[in-house]
């Protein structure tokens, strides 16, 4: 196969061979997803979605070589759900992907909010957008909540002036940044409906659903994993009873909830073992919950969270 | 019209010998520039005096870059702004012992460049006092092309 250099662009003939499957072992992508299914649980629309664009991308790749000249495909994307879902998990993992592909050139993540775009006063927005564009060039910029940016109640917001830059910015400078945009869905539908041209511009309109208990069951047990935790038999039980109770209360944001559910488990263990602090401790100790940690939750005893109204 | 220097070209910074670096090239040089940590920051003037070693700043350095396509922005910003005055990069180097300049090279220069005039002055005895003045300052400031 020839070499696409940047010097001698030697292009294939009609009637070359060229190898799907050579091409995607060869651009890692497969690493990537492999890794992608391992570490995030459920999500299944958003990674069919993400192996529907690497295999754009790998296709787009080998018309390269035949010299079939298409367009930058636009991948600016807009992920919407609920708190919790993993959005930010997958935007970083969006700029590992894209970079695998030789989409953008570096492959990192810019992750900003409102405060880091739109300036205090009259003139110092602009440069602020422009330094936060300029450092994600190469890379992939991330806005989280980005329904902020606008504020529709205030005229004198400027917040529109850095959209003003960011839409000319997606427009002008495809192969240079991928923008991906934040947000809970019924704020970023009102975003989209007074910023036409953002909605627009964006390709991907991805919708993160919310998981199952058993899913959230799963990525409680890969978190304790890798924090170097165990749950006793007993324990898994009690986490089993515990996510359903905890998804009917109010304030429930998916795999955080889980992780704060972990969290207090873990200094409810530690209280439990500094109690009788007499007792010599094995490994075993120090890594295992039980379920009495969980036990105590409020959730349990009370049917309510810390600090909720009765 | 001088043989060695055919359209009075300042040569000032690097690369100033060679033709015009292209777009894809100061591209390039960026990325070096960026690769090894050093801030790059853009300086416009229409002085083009050896000694005029200060110029205005366009902008403030940039810090922290990744590619250099956010610098080639600028650069044409810059362009567009100041179409007619020399423009140069600047990558500052910022690391304990050199905390100075690595590179420096002009990438705008105005469409004409009418070279220097050379100033003899007469010192006591018959001495001879040389300097040069540039003729792109010939009026005030507020005046040039």
């Amino acid at each position: 196969m020839s070499e696409v250099t940047e010097e001698t662009i030697e292009f294939l003939a009609d009637d070359a061979c060229v190898n799907l499957q050579e091409e995607f072992e060869k651009s890692k992508v497969q690493d990537v997803l492999d890794k992608l299914d391992q570490e995030l649980i459920g999500l299944v629309p958003i990674k069919t979605r993400i192996r529907e664009i690497s295999a754009l991308l790998l296709v787009d790749r080998l018309r390269q070589q035949f010299n079939l000249s298409s367009e930058t495909p636009t991948l600016h994307m807009n992920f919407t759900g609920n708190p919790g879902t993993g959005k930010t998990t997958v935007a970083l993992r969006m700029a590992e992907i894209l970079h695998c592909l030789g989409y953008v050139r570096e492959g990192h993540l810019v992750s900003v909010t409102r405060d880091d775009l739109v300036g205090q006063y009259i003139g110092h927005t602009a440069p602020k957008t422009k330094d936060v564009i300029k450092k994600a060039m190469g890379g992939v910029l991330f806005i989280d909540e980005a329904y902020y940016l606008y504020k529709p109640e205030n005229e004198r917001d400027y917040g529109g002036e850095s959209i003003e830059i960011l839409l000319q910015v997606m427009e002008n400078h495809r192969d240079d940044l991928v923008v991906i945009l934040a947000g809970y869905k019924d704020k970023m539908d009102i975003f989209f409906e007074s910023n036409p041209g953002m909605r627009s511009r964006i390709a991907h309109h991805l919708d993160f659903p919310d998981y199952s208990a058993g899913e959230l069951e799963q990525i409680g047990e890969l978190m304790l994993k890798e924090m170097n935790y165990q749950l006793s038999p007993d324990a898994k039980k009690v986490l089993k009873d515990y996510i359903p109770k905890r998804m009917s209360l109010s304030h429930f944001a998916n795999a955080r909830s889980i992780r704060n559910a972990l969290d207090r488990m873990r200094l409810r263990q530690a209280n439990r073992l500094f109690a009788d602090r007499s007792k010599s401790l094995t490994k075993t100790d120090l890594i295992t919950l039980e379920a009495e940690d969980l036990l105590v939750s409020r959730v349990f005893t009370e049917g309510k969270l810390e600090g909720d109204p009765i | 019209m001088p043989m060695s220097n055919p359209g009075n070209r300042v040569t000032q910074g690097q690369f100033s010998f060679l033709p015009d670096l292209t777009d894809e090239q100061i591209k390039a040089q960026l990325k070096y520039a960026i690769d090894n940590g050093w801030a790059v920051n853009l300086e416009y003037t229409d002085d083009p005096h050896p000694r005029n070693t200060y110029w205005e700043m366009y902008g403030m350095p940039m810090f922290d870059l990744k590619d250099p396509a956010g610098i080639l922005m600028e650069v044409n910003e810059c362009r567009k702004t100041f179409p007619n005055m020399y423009i140069r990069v600047t990558a500052f180097d910022a690391t304990h012992g050199w905390e100075a300049p690595r590179m420096s090279y002009i990438v705008n220069r105005p469409s004409s460049e009418p070279g220097f005039n050379l100033v003899r002055t007469e010192l006591h005895g018959r001495n001879q006092g040389y300097s040069i003045v540039s003729y792109a300052t010939d009026k005030p400031e507020g005046e040039r092309p």
